[in-house]
């Protein structure tokens, strides 16, 4: 072996630290990834007595600000979050000698894990003074991180479950209803809702919540008809973040079709399989894998009571993981780990086989991961199925509306041909006919 | 009577197509350039419409990029382009297997037959009508005599195709060393063939009947050629129908869904009474006044030079000439600094025709006797040539040049901004020396020639059209990153309805703000220092210059002679650096009346890689050759690889495939062939692989060596446009070994690099780690079989052992070989790790013998590869430089704690060599970083920081796989010049 040098030099920056005083005085702002979710989450860290703020902001400004701090090659997703933040501090809304920033971290061997250094390096001419706090289970920046406790992580596990059943019945319901605004209302009432429960004693009672979810949403008057169903997968920012995705939700229910977006508990799923893989394949941590195992035998026993609360109320449920891994197992390998990984290729592929054919790929420009997982994958999966409308579209700060719009058309066209196909083989021919 | 009207939108041009409702029979079409002024163009195509059927019924509907605002906005139906090409085809060609559409910015491929398939540019192609277009302009002539010039081509160079301004800095040294037009224009057509080829069809092979759609593919035969012979397509499969510009309009007309016919008048007054929305962003108005405007012109007036009449002058001159990327300058000065005379120019393709004609022209007005030219000097690309032509006394470094020019104007600069044509070059300077360089990186390069191109579209010239934006009220927010993405945004622009004004204010302001945000990297303009010197051609744009003291909160010096500050600080340089008495070498004005070259293109011989090389003849019999990447090119003896490592590390890895080691084995005892693709990991790994497959019983055969042909072999297998060349180049050599008869390939996904003990993790990339997963996805010969890519982690024996285990099964090798192997394999990689430390002392300490300066090129492993590389180590050793590496000095400095994560192996050797050069006063930092790699946007900076904060220079290379090294040598001359300084 090398000898060990023992000299270190360092170059890092102390960065100002969130103290315990600050908990009670300073309002923490939180980017936002997805609406449901985190408005339910920030409940739960409010609950730990943090004051938690949202940003809801999307104003081009934010773009602006991301590109003044942000290196032009890293990924878009970090100009975004970096951006908003910059945007709201120099609002003049917030005191900025009150104010702590908070984002998740995931240590992986992507760029992604670099947003806190990121963030810090951005906020050091203007705003030295902010603290930075880090939400990440790898142990990383200790005594500068979102502190929970285990209780609060279970809750937050709950409310992930119940965030993503409102997403899936609000985009099963919304393009259905007779009067849309009430698929929005029921929405809102069901936030508000899961809100308050995953605060109360009962939060674990899921299979009560997620019934009377299922009956609220089912209450909504539909109209009987099919309409082009389209899943969106990618990296996982740009794939919720209507900031980030340019609103590609409220596209495509312009566009008269069916978002079909995965649940971020796949993720979160995801994240805790990669680490009970790499005990398997490369025995490490192998005693955290066990514990790891047992939360994950939970969180798939609820997420499967789900399913059946989901099929029995006549909605397509979320995926089962156990199916997910089975899809992945047959287009790629469950060791590639780093960003979205394998779930994307699994993705793809459930949702073709639960009959979503046509899937948008959002991914950031560039995205390192997604050239393997995401474009790279996408022959693989053609190759189960030759039908598959698969549009990977690139996210940047500089990539037009026109330009990723016009992809998604094209892509929108193939599938309106096709559900065209299923309804009346022959009508398109005969419309051009010639004689 | 009923028709059925189709109107296609496109980002060019405006084409219509009229059908009578029951045949379906074309009975009209038009087409027409818009210049942006979309809805006019569309208006005016509309009356000709009505004008020909006058009082007619008709079903509209329109398609086309362009088209979907206009459509929104109006509320005429809309039909996607594709899908109104979908039926178009089917109506007229329903036999067509595939369809190649070209437009104006937008390339798209159909596949129509076995799995239906589209396939759209990402947002990053070129291969587009608008590159052609660009390219032309480059070219200085119209898209039709490239055509015609393309026809009676010879020879064809590669060029880069996947982005305009890569093609761009692919062609520019082919003009600068006089490469035939006609060759060039060949070379673009192929390029955009490949574009298409590659980037789009993506493995799919393009076969069958083959429709060929859009404008482009229409009127211009060139390219036709070049389609169906790459295509391999004969004419009854190559199809291009008369009708191809309004194919998409007619499609359109057929997808008609409206049922309501309507008059014309009523569409019309549907469209011209169409609002434009407010979508866009909008800046402020460069001025509020007209005074404003003339105070500013007022104040940037007192910055001139004095001038001396030429003609009556007598006494000492000197000579400044700066060859440019895309316009020559010259300047002759008189010892008091005045100007005698001065030209500036766009280059027209050929620099040296027109330096000649226009000292021809200076000579002619000098007097008989009396005006001496005792000194004259060179910069730019041309430098080289211009010297070996003209005999000039003295070549400089652009940098240099510039700097000299700026301290005359100001002697308290403390910052040079310079935007010419195609480079943007920012200097900090800190006392009295240049101290930090910025150049732009070829993908972020919104400069000059940026405006000339989109005036041209406009069918203006670059002065009036930026006269326009001066009093724009209410300029666009065009975004500041590379010109292909501009153009689009501008796309967007028109179709929200933003005035020619509102854009040409937009696209200068995107200059400043690339420049500011993307080059200079500001966060405030504090930054950019108190005495800012603007200069370069694109500055004496007034639009341009104000967008920058705007955006910057100063106020600035821009000489009037911004644009020929390089010519006038080689002047200045001749003056101050030749003896007084002396007299320039330059030809004479007797001398020059007989000039004469040839220019003749030609493959060098010198080795295999049988580089295009350019040969110029002057009439003295003096040669000049370019195009070469090594000195055998230009018939010099070969440089021993002394003096560069990256040399040493290429041969050092092939070797231990090569070491025979008969006798370990009888031939029957023989496992199999294993192909080992040298690239990515194996640049690290070949040596551990190979002897542990050797000890396994097994023939170990390498893929053959990078080489621009490899690339092009595995082309077809590419899944991402936008992944880093050696990735790329990764498919090629997949191809070689299947083709190279071997058992099976062996690549490992390793998440997990070698744990050097330096980092807190030790990841690879995923593109390093994962790249396998891709490869078998993607080429469909790679099979369960002969192609085996277990996950291992080194650090792991048993681990490791298990999963080769598992992954050999099929060669009946016991875990006990494998780890015998790994053993062997560990053995064999650290002896190749300790002697590239060796090697790396040894250059050191000689160089520190010969009194050279040393260079640290980092980089990542594969850097080494010389078709990565593009031979920047030996053009290092060639400036007089020795060269190590990072991984031959890395473990000699201490462990490095910078502000981002270090969990990478690769990344924590980067850091320790950084710390390594800062603390060796005769060594230097130069990092390579290939393009699209997104984690070095984490190294890039925290190495500069390290640097910076020891005073040392930062200098970054980024490479892909355009082989101009033109841009890349000013750059490192730039650095020995600060070296020096």
């Amino acid at each position: 072996m090398k000898k060990q040098p023992i000299e270190i030099v360092s170059y890092k920056e102390e960065a100002p630290v969130f103290t315990k005083e600050m908990k009670k005085t300073y309002t923490v702002l939180a980017p936002n990834m997805l609406p449901y979710h985190f408005d339910i989450l920030a409940k739960l860290i409010e609950k730990e007595g943090y004051n938690v703020e949202i940003l809801k902001t999307e104003d081009r400004s934010i773009i602006d600000e991301g590109l003044k701090h942000v290196h032009n090659d890293t990924c878009y997703p970090a100009l975004c979050v970096v951006g908003q933040f910059i945007d709201a501090l120099k609002s003049g809304k917030y005191d900025v000698d009150k104010v702590a920033l908070v984002i998740t971290q995931s240590g992986g061997g992507c760029r992604a894990s670099n947003y806190v250094p990121l963030l810090r390096k951005a906020l050091k001419s203007e705003f030295p003074q902010i603290p930075v706090l880090s939400f990440n289970f790898s142990g990383l920046e200790k005594g500068n991180g979102l502190e929970v406790s285990l209780f609060t992580l279970l809750r937050m596990a709950y409310a992930i479950f119940y965030a993503d059943a409102i997403m899936s019945l609000y985009n099963q319901t919304k393009p259905y209803a007779k009067n849309p605004a009430q698929a929005d209302q029921v929405r809102d009432e069901s936030i508000a809702y899961v809100q308050k429960v995953v605060c109360k004693r009962g939060y674990r009672n899921y299979k009560k919540v997620v019934k009377k979810l299922v009956e609220d949403f089912n209450a909504i008057p539909r109209v009987k008809t099919e309409k082009v169903k389209v899943g969106i997968v990618g990296e996982i920012y740009v794939k919720y973040s209507p900031l980030a995705n340019s609103g590609l939700e409220k596209f495509l229910y312009a566009e008269d079709c069916e978002p079909v977006v995965p649940a971020l508990m796949d993720f979160v799923m995801y994240c805790i399989v990669n680490t009970i893989n790499d005990s398997k394949l490369y025995d490490k941590n192998k005693k955290s894998a066990f514990i790891y195992k047992l939360v994950y035998k939970i969180l798939l026993r609820v997420q499967r009571g789900i399913i059946r609360l989901f099929e029995e109320g006549g909605f397509e449920p979320p995926h089962d993981f156990e199916y997910l891994r089975a899809c992945a197992d047959r287009v790629i390998h469950q060791g590639v780990k780093m960003g979205e990984g394998w779930l994307i290729p699994a993705e793809m592929l459930a949702l073709y086989e639960s009959g979503t054919e046509n899937i948008v790929c959002a991914q950031p420009f560039g995205c390192l991961p997604n050239h393997i997982v995401g474009k790279g994958a996408a022959r693989a999966i053609k190759d189960l199925y030759e039908d598959v409308n698969i549009v990977p579209i690139d996210y940047d700060p500089s990539a037009t509306k026109v330009n990723q719009e016009n992809r998604l058309k094209l892509m929108l066209a193939t599938a309106r041909e096709k559900l065209k196909d299923k309804k009346e083989p022959s009508e398109i021919l005969q419309e051009v006919a010639f004689d | 009577m009923t028709y059925l009207l189709g109107i296609d939108v496109g980002s060019t041009t405006v084409k219509t197509a009229v059908l009578a409702a029951a045949t379906k029979e074309i009975v009209y079409t038009s087409y027409e350039r818009h210049f942006s002024r979309v809805k006019e163009c569309v208006l005016s195509a509309l009356e000709k419409v009505g004008q020909a059927f006058p009082n007619a019924k008709f079903r509209v509907s329109i398609t086309g990029s362009a088209g979907l605002g206009l459509a929104e906005k109006s509320g005429i139906a809309f039909v996607q382009e594709v899908q109104a090409a979908f039926i178009a085809i089917k109506g007229f060609y329903p036999d067509a297997d595939v369809a190649v559409e070209l437009g104006g910015e937008d390339a798209k491929i159909i596949f129509l037959t076995g799995g239906t398939e589209q396939r759209m540019n990402g947002s990053c192609a070129g291969g587009t009508g608008a590159f052609i277009d660009q390219m032309a302009t480059l070219l200085d002539i119209s898209v039709g005599e490239m055509d015609k010039l393309a026809l009676t081509a010879e020879k064809v160079y590669p060029i880069a195709s996947r982005c305009g301004v890569f093609a761009k800095s692919d062609i520019q040294p082919l003009i600068n060393q006089g490469a035939a037009k006609a060759d060039i224009a060949a070379s673009i057509f192929r390029a955009v063939v490949e574009q298409t080829v590659s980037g789009l069809a993506q493995g799919r092979k393009i076969k069958g009947k083959v429709l060929f759609l859009g404008g482009p593919l229409h009127f211009l035969k060139a390219l036709r050629a070049a389609f169906t012979s790459t295509l391999n397509l004969d004419e009854e499969h190559a199809i291009f129908p008369e009708n191809a510009p309004v194919f998409i309009a007619t499609g359109a007309a057929l997808a008609n869904t409206d049922e309501t016919e309507t008059g014309l008048e009523a569409v019309i007054k549907k469209i011209r009474d169409s609002k434009a929305s407010d979508e866009v962003v909008r800046g402020k108005p460069l001025f509020e006044n007209r005074s404003q405007y003339e105070e500013f012109v007022a104040r940037h007036k007192r910055s001139d030079l004095e001038f001396a009449d030429i003609r009556t002058y007598q006494g000492d001159a000197y000579l400044g000439i700066d060859s440019g990327s895309t316009t020559t300058k010259l300047m002759l000065i008189t010892s008091d600094c005045r100007v005698l005379y001065s030209h500036y120019q766009s280059n027209n393709g050929q620099p040296l025709d027109i330096v000649v004609e226009k000292l021809r022209e200076m000579y002619s007005l000098m007097p008989k006797t009396g005006l001496i030219i005792r000194g004259a000097a060179v910069t730019g690309y041309g430098e080289d040539m211009l010297r070996a032509a003209l005999k000039m006394d003295f070549g400089i470094v652009e940098t240099v040049a510039h700097f000299k020019a700026a301290v005359h104007f100001n002697p308290l600069v403390d910052f040079i901004i310079d935007i010419g044509g195609q480079d943007i070059k920012c200097f900090k300077v800190k006392n009295g020396a240049i101290d930090s360089i910025m150049l732009n990186e070829a993908c972020s390069s919104g400069c000059g020639s940026f405006i000339q191109t989109f005036a041209k579209a406009m069918d203006m010239d670059v002065e009036s059209f930026a006269r326009l934006g001066l009093f724009a009220k209410k300029p666009v927010e065009l975004g500041s990153r590379c010109t292909v993405f501009m153009n689009s945004a501008v796309k967007q622009a028109q179709k929200e309805g933003a005035s020619v004004e509102d854009i040409s204010a937009g696209l200068s302001s995107s200059i400043v703000k690339n420049a500011v945000y993307k080059v200079i990297r500001a966060k405030t303009p504090e930054e950019l220092g108190k005495h800012i010197v603007a200069q370069g051609g694109t500055f004496i744009n007034d639009a341009v210059l104000r967008s920058f003291e705007m955006e910057t909160g100063r106020q600035v010096v821009r000489p009037a002679i911004a644009g020929l500050m390089g010519a006038f600080g080689a002047a200045l340089y001749a003056k101050e650096t030749q003896a007084q008495d002396a007299v320039s070498t330059l030809l004479s004005a007797q001398d020059l009346e007989k000039f004469s070259y040839k220019s003749r293109a030609t493959n060098c011989k010198g080795c295999t890689s049988n580089c295009n090389i350019n040969i110029l003849t002057f009439e003295d019999g003096g040669r000049f050759i370019s195009g070469n990447k090594c000195e055998r090119g230009a018939g010099q003896k070969p440089q021993d690889g002394k003096w560069n490592i990256y040399e040493y590390k290429y041969e050092r890895l092939l070797s231990c495939v090569e070491q025979k080691e008969e006798g370990r084995y009888e031939a029957n005892e023989q496992r199999g062939v294993v192909g080992l693709p040298f690239q990515l990991v194996m640049f690290e790994q070949l040596p551990f692989w190979t002897a542990f497959f050797k000890t396994l019983r097994f023939e170990v055969k390498v893929s053959e060596r990078s080489s621009r042909g490899l690339y092009f072999k595995g082309q077809h297998t590419v899944a991402s446009d936008t992944v880093c060349y050696p990735a790329k180049l990764m498919h090629g050599h997949i191809e070689s070994l299947l083709n190279d008869g071997v058992d099976f390939i062996f690549y490992p996904c390793e998440s997990y690099n070698v744990d050097e003990k330096s980092s807190t993790n030790h990841y690879n990339c995923p593109i390093v780690a994962y790249y396998a997963e891709l490869l078998k996805a993607n080429n469909e010969r790679l099979t369960e079989e002969n192609f085996l890519s277990p996950y291992v982690d080194l650090n792991e024996r048993k681990t490791a052992v298990r999963n080769l285990y598992h992954s050999l099964q099929g060669y009946g090798v016991t875990k006990k070989e494998i780890s015998l192997g790994l053993r062997a394999g560990f053995t064999a990689l650290q002896k190749y790790q300790a002697d590239v430390r060796a090697k790396g002392k040894e250059i050191l300490s000689s160089a520190r013998e010969a009194g050279k300066q040393t260079i640290v090129l980092v980089g990542r492993p594969y850097h080494a590869d010389p078709e990565i590389n593009h031979g920047i180590g030996k053009l290092i050793s060639s400036l007089g430089l020795a060269v190590i590496s990072e991984d031959s000095i890395a473990d000699e400095a201490p462990i490095v704690e910078v502000n981002v994560l270090n969990q990478w192996t690769y990344h924590a050797r980067l850091y320790r060599a950084a710390e390594y050069a800062c603390r060796q006063k005769d060594v230097h930092l130069v990092q390579l970083v290939s393009f699209g790699c997104g984690i070095d946007a984490l190294t890039t900076d925290e190495i500069r920081t390290i640097m910076e904060s020891n005073g040392k220079l930062y200098t970054q290379i980024k490479i892909d796989e355009i082989n101009n090294l033109g841009v890349v040598k000013i750059r490192l001359r730039s650095l020995v010049a600060a070296i020096n300084q």
